[in-house]
C-alpha cells in the first residue's frame, strides 16, 4: 500500500513552506525516523523525518520549491515490490473539504442584554432564627472548625496557622483540635505551598490555604490562576479543584505600598475562579462553608480591619450562603448603592448621613464578585434609577467599572444619571497617615457621589 | 550556636573597635528609641526592630569599598545607618514625614538611598534577593569591581527565587554576597520547624557557590569572613554565601508577643553573645578604652537618637500633592 508524504507544519503558525533539500532520491530505501528532507518555515530549517518504511516511490515536489502549503503531498513512499505508478498520487487529490458547517457564535459575555431582571430575594435563614454576636474572626475560625469536623478531607495550610494559632488568629484552636495532620504550618515558599495545595486537591483533598495577606498571594499567583482556575477546563471537566484560598486583603493600616492592595477585581477577571468578599460575620461564616464545600477553587477575600468587628450571626448548628446572591441591606428609593467587603462600612455609613439630608438610599453587599448577582443590582437601579459603586480597589478595571458597564449595557432607558464608581486613588498606598487617608476610599466621597447622582 | 571563641583581635585596631562600638551603638539605641515612638503612636505599621543582629551588618560595612551596594528586607533599620545614612531622615521616614528619606511615602520597610546604594527596604520576603543578583549584574556588565551585598533571613531562605537566583549569579559569575541572617526564627517558626537543612549556606554548594557559617554575634569575626567573601566576588570568582548566626532580641514586629520561645532563651543570648558587650569587653579589657571613654560615646549616640527623634516629629508630613507624584520617574 503506497503512502503519501504530506509537507509537514512545523510551527504552530506555520502555512507553508519552501522544501529547501530532498536527502533521499527516488527508489531510496527508508527506514521511520530517516531524515528525508529540509524544510524551510518563516522561522527556521527544520530536517524532516520519515514516519514509515518503505521505498520512495516518487518524489512529487522538487527541492527548491517555495510557497509549497502544508499538507500537499510531496513524496510518495511504496512498499517492496508495487509499482510507483500505483500510488494515490497519481490521481490529483480531492478538492478542499466541503465547507464547515457555519460556526456557532460565541455566548455573549453577559447574559442577553434584555433578559428578564429576576432577583432572588429569598432570606438567608428562616425567620426567627435565634442570632449570636460573634467577630468576623470568630466566624470564620467556626465555619472552618465546623467543615473539618464535617469533612476529614478538609484541611488547612499556610504560614504560622499552627503553632502561632494563625498570624491573625483566625485558626486559633484548631491546630489542637485537628492535629499538625490537618492543620500544616508551611515554610515561607508560597508559590511552592500553593502548588502543592493544588495537586493535593486533585488528589481528592479539600485544602484551605491561608495566605497570611493576598499580598503575599501575588508570589503564587501562577498556580493560582494557570493550575486551579483552568485545569477543569484543560481536562474537559476531569480535573476540578476544590480548593478555598483565603486571607487578609485589602488595606490594613499604615503598611503602605506592598502591604496594601486590594485583589478583588484581579481575580474576579479570573474565569474557573469563584470570588467571595464578605462583609459580616454572617455572610463570613455562610459563604466559608459555602467555599470550603464548592469543587471549584475558590478566592475567600477577608480584611484585617473587620476581623475584629461583631454582628449577628444565625445560632443554627448548619448554614451557608450561597454564591452569587447580593444581600440588600436596606431599601432606598433615591439611589443604588453597591458595594462589598469593607467598602460596605462607608456604604452603609454614607446611607445614614444621606437619609439626614433626605436622601432615601438604597444599600446592597454583592458578597461574592464571581459570580455576581446582576439581577438585585439591575432590579434596583430600575428602582431608584440612579447608582453609584464602592470599593477600596484601584479605580482602573475595578469592580464599580464592570458594573456601570452591565447597567449601561443591561438598564440604559432607567438611569437618570450616569454612574459614579467610588474606589481607592489611582496611586501606591502611601505610608504617611495623612496620604494614606486621601488614598482611600471615604464615607464623604459616597455621600458627595450619591448626591452628585441625584443632582442635589 | 557555637560559644564565642575570644576572636581574633590582633589584627584589630583601638579606632576600629571604638568604631564598631559607636556604630552598633547607634543602631541599638536608635531602634530602641523607633520602639518608643511606636508605643506613642507616632510610628504605625509594621516596625521590625534590628536589635540583637547590630555585629552583622557593622562588620559587613567594615568591607566595604565607595560604590558597594547594599539591598535587605523590611528589617532595614540598621543597615540604612551602618551604611551612612542619615539618622533624621531615617527616623522622619518612621514617623512618615517630609524630611524621611521617602518623603514619608515609604515608611518603615521601604527607604532607599541612591546616594549610599542603598537599595531598600522590601516587603516581600525573598524579593530582594534576585534584585541583588541584579545590582551585581550591572556592576558586572559595566566592568568595575564593586559588590552587592543581598541581606536576608533564615525564612527568605526557603524561597524559592533565592535558588533561581543562587543558579544565575554563580552561572554568571556575578559579585553578590548573599547574606544570610540567621536570627534562627521567621516570625514564630523557627529554623527546624521550617526545613530539614538546616545549614543555609550549604545550600549554595548544590549551585556551585561557596561559603560559610559565621558567629554573627562577633563583629569582628562577621568582619573577617566579609573580607575574605568581598575579595573573593571583586576578584571575578562569582557569588560567595555568608550565613550570620545571630538573634533578633525583640518580637518579629511590634505586635509579635513571641511565645513561641522562652524568655530563658532571649536572656541567655543577652548574657553570653551580645555583641555590644563584647566589643566593650575588649576595649576596657584589654585597656583600649575607660569606662568614661565609652560613656561619652554614649553620649554622643543619645544625643544623635535624640535629635533624629525631634527631627521626625517636627518634620511636617508630606504635602497633600505628594500623593500623585513620583508614580512615574
Ligand atoms: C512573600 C511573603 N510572605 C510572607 C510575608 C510575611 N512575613 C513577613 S516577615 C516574615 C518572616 C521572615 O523571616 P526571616 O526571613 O527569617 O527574616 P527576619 O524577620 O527574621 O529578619 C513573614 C512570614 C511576607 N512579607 N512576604
Ligand atoms: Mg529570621
Amino acid at each position: 500500500m503506497a503512502t503519501e508524504i504530506l509537507m509537514p507544519a512545523l510551527s504552530p503558525t506555520m502555512e507553508e513552506g519552501t522544501l529547501a533539500k530532498w536527502l533521499v532520491k527516488e527508489g531510496d530505501k527508508v527506514k521511520s525516523g530517516q531524515i528525508i528532507a529540509e524544510i524551510e518555515t518563516d522561522k527556521a530549517t527544520m530536517e524532516f523525518e520519515a514516519v514509515d518504511e518503505g521505498t520512495v516511490g516518487r518524489i512529487l515536489v522538487a527541492e527548491g520549491t517555495a510557497g509549497v502549503k502544508v499538507n500537499t503531498p510531496i513524496a510518495v513512499l511504496v512498499e517492496e515490490g508495487e509499482s510507483p505508478a500505483a500510488s494515490p498520487a497519481a490521481a490529483p487529490a480531492p478538492a478542499a473539504a466541503p465547507p464547515a458547517a457555519p460556526v456557532a457564535a460565541p455566548p455573549p459575555v453577559q447574559a442577553a442584554p434584555m433578559r428578564a431582571v429576576a432577583p432572588d430575594t429569598s432570606p438567608d435563614w428562616p425567620a426567627g432564627t435565634p442570632m449570636k454576636t460573634m467577630t468576623v474572626r470568630e466566624a470564620l475560625r467556626e465555619a472552618m472548625a465546623e467543615e473539618m469536623r464535617a469533612n476529614p478531607n478538609v484541611m488547612l495550610m499556610g504560614e504560622e496557622v499552627g503553632e502561632y494559632q494563625g498570624a491573625y488568629k483566625i485558626s486559633q484552636g484548631l491546630l489542637d483540635e485537628f492535629g499538625p495532620r490537618r492543620v500544616v504550618d508551611t515554610p515561607i515558599t508560597e508559590i511552592g505551598f500553593t502548588g502543592i495545595a493544588v495537586g493535593a486537591a486533585w488528589g481528592g483533598l479539600n485544602p484551605i490555604v491561608e495566605f497570611m495577606t493576598f499580598n503575599f498571594a501575588m508570589q503564587a499567583i501562577d498556580h493560582i490562576i494557570n493550575s486551579a482556575a483552568k485545569t477543569n477546563y484543560m481536562s474537559g471537566g476531569q480535573l476540578g479543584c476544590p480548593i478555598v484560598f483565603r486571607g487578609a486583603n485589602g488595606a490594613a493600616a499604615r503598611v503602605a505600598a506592598q502591604h496594601s492592595q486590594d485583589f478583588a477585581a484581579w481575580y474576579a477577571a479570573i474565569p474557573g475562579l469563584k470570588v467571595v468578599m464578605p462583609y459580616s460575620a454572617a455572610d463570613a461564616k455562610g459563604l466559608l462553608k459555602q467555599a470550603i464545600r464548592d469543587p471549584n477553587p475558590v478566592i475567600f477575600l477577608e480584611n484585617e480591619i473587620l476581623y475584629g468587628r461583631s454582628f449577628e450571626v444565625p445560632d443554627l448548628p448548619d448554614f451557608t450562603i450561597p454564591f452569587g446572591k447580593a444581600r440588600v441591606w436596606r431599601e432606598g428609593t433615591d439611589a443604588t448603592i453597591v458595594s462589598f467587603g469593607i467598602g460596605m462600612g462607608y456604604a452603609l455609613e454614607a446611607a445614614d448621613k444621606l437619609a439626614h439630608e433626605g436622601i432615601s438610599a438604597e444599600v446592597i453587599d454583592l458578597r461574592t464578585l464571581r459570580p455576581i448577582d446582576y439581577d438585585t443590582v439591575l432590579a434596583s437601579v430600575m428602582k431608584t434609577n440612579r447608582c453609584v459603586t464602592v470599593e477600596e480597589g484601584f479605580p482602573v478595571g475595578s469592580i464599580g467599572n464592570h458594573l456601570s458597564a452591565t447597567i449601561m449595557e443591561r438598564a440604559f432607558d432607567h438611569l437618570d444619571a450616569p454612574v459614579i464608581n467610588c474606589a481607592g486613588k489611582d496611586v501606591p498606598m502611601p505610608y504617611a497617615a495623612n496620604l494614606e487617608k486621601l488614598a482611600l476610599v471615604t464615607t464623604a466621597d459616597v455621600v458627595a457621589a450619591v448626591k452628585s447622582v441625584c443632582y442635589r | 550556636m557555637a560559644a564565642r571563641k575570644t576572636s581574633d583581635k590582633s589584627n584589630v585596631s583601638k579606632d576600629e573597635l571604638l568604631k564598631f562600638y559607636r556604630e552598633m551603638l547607634l543602631i541599638r539605641r536608635f531602634e530602641e528609641k523607633a520602639g518608643q515612638l511606636y508605643g506613642m503612636g507616632l510610628i504605625g505599621g509594621f516596625c521590625h526592630l534590628y536589635i540583637g543582629q547590630e555585629a552583622v551588618v557593622v562588620g559587613l560595612e567594615a568591607c566595604t569599598k565607595d560604590g558597594d551596594k547594599r539591598i535587605t528586607s523590611y528589617r532595614d533599620h540598621g543597615h540604612m545607618l551602618a551604611c551612612g545614612m542619615d539618622a533624621k531622615g531615617v527616623m522622619a521616614e518612621l514617623t512618615g514625614r517630609i524630611g524621611g528619606y521617602s518623603k514619608g511615602k515609604g515608611g518603615s520597610m521601604h527607604m532607599f538611598s541612591k546616594q549610599r546604594h542603598f537599595y531598600g527596604g522590601h516587603g516581600i520576603v525573598g524579593a530582594q534577593v534576585p534584585l541583588g543578583a541584579g545590582l551585581a549584574l550591572s556592576d558586572k556588565y559595566k566592568g568595575n569591581d564593586n559588590v552587592t551585598f543581598a541581606y536576608f533571613g533564615d525564612g527568605a531562605a526557603n524561597q524559592g527565587q533565592v535558588y533561581e537566583t543562587y543558579n544565575m549569579a554563580e552561572l554568571w559569575s556575578l559579585p553578590v554576597v548573599f547574606v544570610i541572617e540567621n536570627n534562627q526564627y521567621a516570625m514564630g517558626t523557627s529554623l527546624k520547624r521550617s526545613t530539614k537543612s538546616t545549614t543555609l549556606f550549604g545550600r549554595g554548594l548544590a549551585y556551585g557557590i561557596s561559603g560559610e557559617q559565621v558567629d554573627g554575634m562577633d563583629v569582628l569575626a562577621v568582619k573577617a569572613a566579609g573580607q575574605k567573601a568581598v575579595a573573593h566576588c571583586r576578584a571575578g570568582n562569582g557569588p560567595y554565601i555568608l550565613e550570620m548566626m545571630t538573634y533578633r532580641y525583640r518580637g518579629h514586629s511590634m505586635s509579635d508577643p513571641a511565645k513561641y520561645r522562652t524568655r530563658e532563651e532571649v536572656q541567655k543570648m543577652k548574657d553570653e553573645k551580645d555583641a555590644i558587650e563584647h566589643v566593650r569587653d575588649l576595649l576596657i579589657g584589654g585597656g583600649l578604652a575607660s569606662e568614661d571613654d565609652l560613656k561619652s560615646i554614649d553620649r554622643d549616640i543619645k544625643a544623635i537618637v535624640n535629635d533624629s527623634a525631634e527631627f521626625a516629629k517636627e518634620s511636617p508630613e508630606p504635602d497633600v500633592s505628594e500623593l500623585w507624584t513620583d508614580i512615574y520617574a
